[in-house]
């Protein structure tokens, strides 16, 4: 028997994918009052643009590529599960599953680079945001390329489908909070 | 082959590769703004692009213009929150000074940063710099 989250939906909605969405909702609180905190910080003390100066843009710039391109790959993993084709699904998943290795690998190089200059968390203000922002965000982007490994071996089998689309639509959030994250961390200097 | 083809009202792949095309594109509009050297204009790319980027992804790729509308609502509300949350604590923190406070720390913090950076070591992190923070605030 399915877990009735598969097969009810009382509001119109799948309740799975209502469940996402409420997720998002709670993530919109989470990421907004972290960068709302940074906004006020930011404006407040001038000298954050002294300590921005020194943020890699390229990498930042290459991370935004590499998470925009997964976002493609998402979705179009989206559209062969509504297709019911789990093989094509199962591909496109681990297309993004592999955008995500690559931010990563990209986010600990610069950290790496960063932390070898003195940019520690704990120098500033300025890094201590830096760091938990993007951290926070690098938690969330692992998170999502286990989530769609999980669900891409299930849509090779031609096993819950919708699942695709759920973590598509968590993936594509993800995205969304680093193209905030990107100019306020890389180009307001 | 038509771009608005819908399965379910969604899209077909050559369209979300439009679509990718349109966000790649605005990411190199927000990487050269910073170099005209014009603060509003990189303001403007930078901030104003990546708002129609969210959109372009919460549209197109969320296919949240086909989702139920109460669904809008709740990410809306989410936003409201993060919003009414800005507007209640950002006054304290942006401003140093109040009618009977005095943020100290954050006054000497601006100042001791400002020297700091105008005679930047190498290495640039400053050690041991205290964050300015709430609890350096007098209140008078």
């Amino acid at each position: 028997m399915k877990p009735i989250a598969t097969t009810r939906s009382a509001t119109g909605i799948p309740t799975g994918k209502l469940a996402v969405w409420w997720l998002i909702a709670s993530e919109i609180v989470i990421f907004g009052g972290l960068l709302g905190s940074y906004i006020m910080h930011r404006l407040g003390h001038p000298e954050f643009g002294g300590y921005a100066s020194h943020t890699n843009t390229v990498a930042g710039a290459i991370n935004t590529f590499v998470l925009l391109t997964s976002s493609l790959t998402a979705v179009l993993a989206h559209h062969a599960a509504e297709q019911k084709d789990g093989e094509k699904a199962f591909k496109y998943l681990w297309f993004t599953i592999a955008g995500a290795a690559t931010f990563v690998i990209v986010k600990s190089f610069e950290w790496h680079h960063e932390i070898e200059q003195g940019y520690t968390v704990t120098a500033n203000m300025f890094w201590s945001f830096y760091y938990c922002a993007a951290g926070l965000h690098g938690l969330h982007v692992i998170a999502g390329a286990i989530m769609m490994a999980i669900v891409s071996f299930r849509a090779r089998a031609g096993k819950e489908l919708q699942q695709v689309e759920l973590v598509g639509l968590y993936w594509h959030f993800v995205d969304l909070v680093w193209i905030f994250l990107f100019p306020l961390l890389y180009i307001a200097k | 082959m038509s771009e608005a083809a819908a399965d379910h009202g969604h899209h077909t792949p050559a369209f979300y590769v439009k679509i990718w095309v349109i966000l790649l594109m605005l990411l190199g509009v927000s990487l050269a703004g910073p170099e005209i050297g014009i603060q509003w204009v990189t303001l403007l790319t930078a901030f104003g692009i990546a708002v129609v980027k969210a959109y372009l992804v919460a549209k197109n790729f969320m296919h949240l213009n086909l989702e139920r509308r109460y669904v809008v609502y709740l990410l809306l509300t989410a936003v409201a929150f993060m919003f009414l949350f800005y507007a209640g604590t950002s006054p304290d923190i942006m401003n140093h000074v109040g009618r009977n406070w005095t943020n100290v720390a954050a006054q000497a913090e601006v100042e001791r940063a400002t020297e700091a950076l105008n005679h930047e070591v190498p290495h640039g992190a400053d050690h041991g710099a205290e964050p300015a923070s709430a609890e350096g605030a007098e209140h008078h």
